[in-house]
């Protein structure tokens, strides 16, 4: 039982700082992707969220998951929320290293505008998106982010669309480092050596620094909850999600932070989740899928 | 009389702990103190968090080089019952074991 | 100390006057010179000010939301289309509790796209839990945004308040205003201090969390007693800031009631032009009076009650409309006169929509419709005035 008396007086990186008794699906890893992302920033963090699972699983009055000052207010404006917090904490001379927590949903749809405003206006904001691939918290609907092949209830596959989504996921973190910000970056909690690396990296500069964490969902991916580590090492692994870091834009000269000796074919990934049972059914889709991932570990220099 | 703030705000921080999400479960991990070496993988990983620390109370060891280290325990008042920490322990020290009614 | 301003001027040194902490703005005709000038007096070192150059009315809004919930006074300017986008938003703001100011030069809304005066656009907003003020003046536009920032950081109201100014008609005309010291302005309105809704790593709290069934109504009657409260506390700032600044105001002005027949109702510049044209009419002989709203949120009920009591019939000026219904303030009025035993009859006046001027003409067409009406001639309950109707019919196809 957490006792927060006790804690106290315990370093910050042993301190719980979220939950328990968030009602956060069994098996769901954004509550310890917070969790280690407040407990490498420090003290000194502010969170701002945007409305989505995170939000909503967190902070159900009169009680909170939140064990530092947190802000939300609506679904495609955490940028510009998180803009103003920090031009305030300016203001006022107060110590605060804002941290906006912000899903797929808000990041790379409704959000795109306000987060492109606060990455050109250079705000001191280290914007984490936790990225789950859907609009998840209003019942798996496809998202900018959603990647080819996947099933949501909204890119369902059907004899006349058999692959499910069509579109390719959007480049965010090419999108984000476009703005020539000091640093952009993906990270995941199953490397934590990295992951640890670079929250600490965005949190040390002054200047808005971008990170897309991977971030399996139980019910949206339909996988067991207690694969969510397994599918993010083999995110990794087949090169659906690869580590990397850019800094002040310089995308050509991007530096890739892990890269597996030998890339795993993507069906080991795939297998493991039914979003993607119809794509295992037909030698065609899983082609399809495997030339997506291909072809960014071609750009990103790795093929 | 509800409890009722200006702008719905909440001042006392992580008071969530008060609804016990262990309810959820149907499988419960448990620990085998023997097998475990104290790695801190599984706390790591606890998503809720259900999974501390504390300084060891005789439990048993798997190798006198852990004997001091501080042993991990389950809150079962909040577990879910996700399973991450059994698939993650890399010893397999962590049995996932049906509820019973 | 006196000086000339256009009434986005008059705004902008009301806002700075203020100390705001932060400013997040965007601009819009005919706010626009409102960001501009606080860009200035930060550039220049005349306002010690966060300002944010955000990329759009939503952000403008979010962002002072996020500056306030931090803890600093905030204020912010936008018009119409500006305010339209802000919508979602507004509700929060009101609901979170922070006291916001916002200055908006009242523009018609698209479509079609018209960039002059009338008052949808604020009316657009009147649920969103926001205090409303319509300034006739400069002078007015200036002082009711320092009374706003008062009322809405008082601790029994910590509502955002909007101060509404005509667009063109204030926002572009110079007249004189005399603006406050800053020192005047300081011990009138002292530091944003707020003890419910601030950042600080020291302290924990949550803002915006998530309300279930079992507690969202008791939020939402905790803005409506709030308003309530905000009532009074209008009146007294009211009176403290007269005493202050030697300008008295209040939720309402009348003008002739005492023996009037027929009443006017105006908000806004409208109410010069209404009070030019019934002095002229009473010197003829007519018994015409005025009401000008200056307070619309909360509804002066009361006020609003005592003034008409005289009167056979009440004639509203509404520069908006909800179509399929008629204008807001014949409806409100008519609303909060309903149950009393007597009451004058209510008529509908729709006028000077997206900036077609409000005339003396005007003024004096709607009040012999008015006398007609007291002495109990039949004429419609709603009414546009100075419209070409047989075009529109032609275009819409109606027959007479």
């Amino acid at each position: 039982m957490i006792d927060l008396n006790r804690e106290k007086d315990m370093p910050w990186e042993e301190r719980s700082l979220f939950g328990p008794g968030h009602r956060g699906c069994a098996g769901c890893p954004v509550p310890a992707i917070v969790r280690w992302v407040l407990r490498y920033v420090g003290p000194e963090a502010i969170a701002v969220s945007a409305t989505g699972c995170l939000e909503v699983f967190s902070t159900p009055y009169p009680t909170t998951a939140w064990g530092v000052p947190w802000i939300h207010v609506a679904f495609e404006n955490a940028a510009a929320v998180a803009s103003g917090v920090e031009r305030a904490l300016r203001k006022l001379g107060r110590k605060g290293k804002v941290v906006a927590f912000v899903g797929d949903g808000g990041t790379y749809d409704i959000g795109l505008q306000a987060l492109s405003g606060m990455l050109e206006r250079g705000h001191n904001v280290m914007y984490v998106l936790y990225d789950n691939e859907a609009y998840m918290n209003t019942g798996i609907q496809r998202s900018g982010g959603t990647p080819r092949g996947a099933w949501t209830t909204t890119s369902p596959p059907g004899c006349e669309r058999p692959l499910g989504k069509e579109e390719p996921k959007k480049p965010i973190v090419k999108i984000a480092a476009a703005h020539n910000i000091p640093y952009a970056a993906t990270a995941n909690i199953a490397y934590m050596a990295d992951f640890k690396r670079k929250v600490q990296k965005a949190a040390s500069i002054e200047g808005p620094t971008f990170l897309q964490v991977f971030s399996p969902c139980v019910p949206g991916w339909r996988m067991d909850p207690s694969n969510t580590v397994k599918i993010m090492k083999l995110a990794v692994e087949t090169g659906i999600f690869v580590l990397y870091e850019v800094e002040n834009g310089d995308w050509k000269n991007l530096k890739v932070t892990y890269r597996p000796r030998v890339f795993k074919p993507v069906e080991e990934y795939l297998k493991l989740q039914g979003r993607f049972r119809h794509v295992l059914k037909d030698p065609e889709l899983l082609r399809t899928v495997q030339e997506d991932v291909d072809a960014q570990l071609r750009e990103l220099g790795l093929k | 009389m509800k409890e009722i703030t200006k702008g719905a705000i909440i001042y006392e921080p992580q008071n969530t702990y008060t609804y016990l999400t262990g309810g959820w479960r149907t499988f419960r991990p448990v620990i085998n103190y023997e097998k475990c070496i104290r790695c801190y993988i599984c706390w790591t990983y606890c998503p809720e968090p259900a999974i501390f620390k504390r300084k060891p109370a005789g439990e048993p060891v798997p190798n006198e080089r852990v004997a001091e280290k501080d042993v991990v325990y389950i809150d079962y008042d909040h577990c879910k019952g996700c399973g991450i920490c059994v698939a993650e322990c890399p010893v397999k020290a962590i049995e996932f074991v049906k509820e019973e009614k | 100390m006196k000086k000339v301003l256009k009434g986005n001027e008059a705004l902008a040194y009301a806002a700075k006057l203020a100390r705001p902490g932060v400013v997040a703005a965007y601009p819009i005709t005919p706010s626009t010179t409102f960001p501009e000038k606080i860009s200035e007096f930060v550039a220049n070192g005349e306002l010690d000010a966060e300002f944010i150059p955000v990329e759009s009315e939503h952000s403008a809004m979010s962002a002072c939301i996020g500056a306030a919930a931090t803890g600093v006074r905030t204020v912010t300017a936008t018009a119409s289309q500006g305010l339209a986008l802000m919508h979602e938003v507004l509700f929060i703001a009101s609901g979170m509790r922070l006291p916001i100011v916002l200055a908006i030069g009242n523009r018609a809304l698209s479509a079609p796209i018209n960039i002059w005066c009338d008052h949808q656009d604020t009316i657009s907003q009147r649920d969103t839990g926001w205090l409303q003020f319509y300034a006739e003046s400069n002078q007015e536009a200036l002082d009711l945004m320092l009374i706003a920032f008062k009322v809405a950081e008082d601790k029994r109201v910590l509502l955002p308040a909007m101060v509404g100014i005509d667009a063109f008609v204030l926002t572009h005309t110079m007249e004189p205003v005399d603006v406050p010291e800053q020192g005047e302005v300081d011990d009138f309105l002292g530091e944003y201090r707020p003890e419910h809704a601030y950042l600080d790593p020291e302290r924990p709290i949550t803002q915006g969390s998530f309300g279930y069934p079992e507690h969202y109504m008791e939020f939402k009657y905790g803005q409506w007693l709030a308003m309530e409260k905000a009532k009074r506390v209008i009146d007294e700032v009211f009176e403290e800031f007269a005493r202050r600044f030697g300008r008295k105001y209040s939720k309402i002005s009348t003008f002739g009631v005492e023996d009037a027949d027929v009443v006017l109702i105006t908000m806004g510049s409208m109410s010069g032009t209404a009070r030019e044209a019934i002095r002229k009419m009473r010197e003829d002989g007519l018994k015409v009076g005025l009401i000008k709203l200056t307070v619309y949120r909360p509804f002066p009920k009361e006020e609003m009650v005592e003034a008409v009591k005289n009167a056979k019939v009440v004639c509203v000026l509404d520069r908006n409309v909800s179509f399929g219904f008629g204008g807001a303030v014949y409806g409100e009025l008519a609303a909060v006169l309903n149950n009393l035993p007597e009451r004058p009859k209510v008529y509908d006046f729709i006028i000077g929509l997206g900036g077609r001027d409000v005339t003396r003409d005007d003024i004096r067409t709607v009040a012999e419709m008015g006398l007609k009406a007291a002495k109990g001639e039949s004429i419609p309950e709603i009414n546009w005035v100075n419209v070409d109707k047989e075009a529109v019919e032609k275009s819409e196809g109606v027959m007479r």
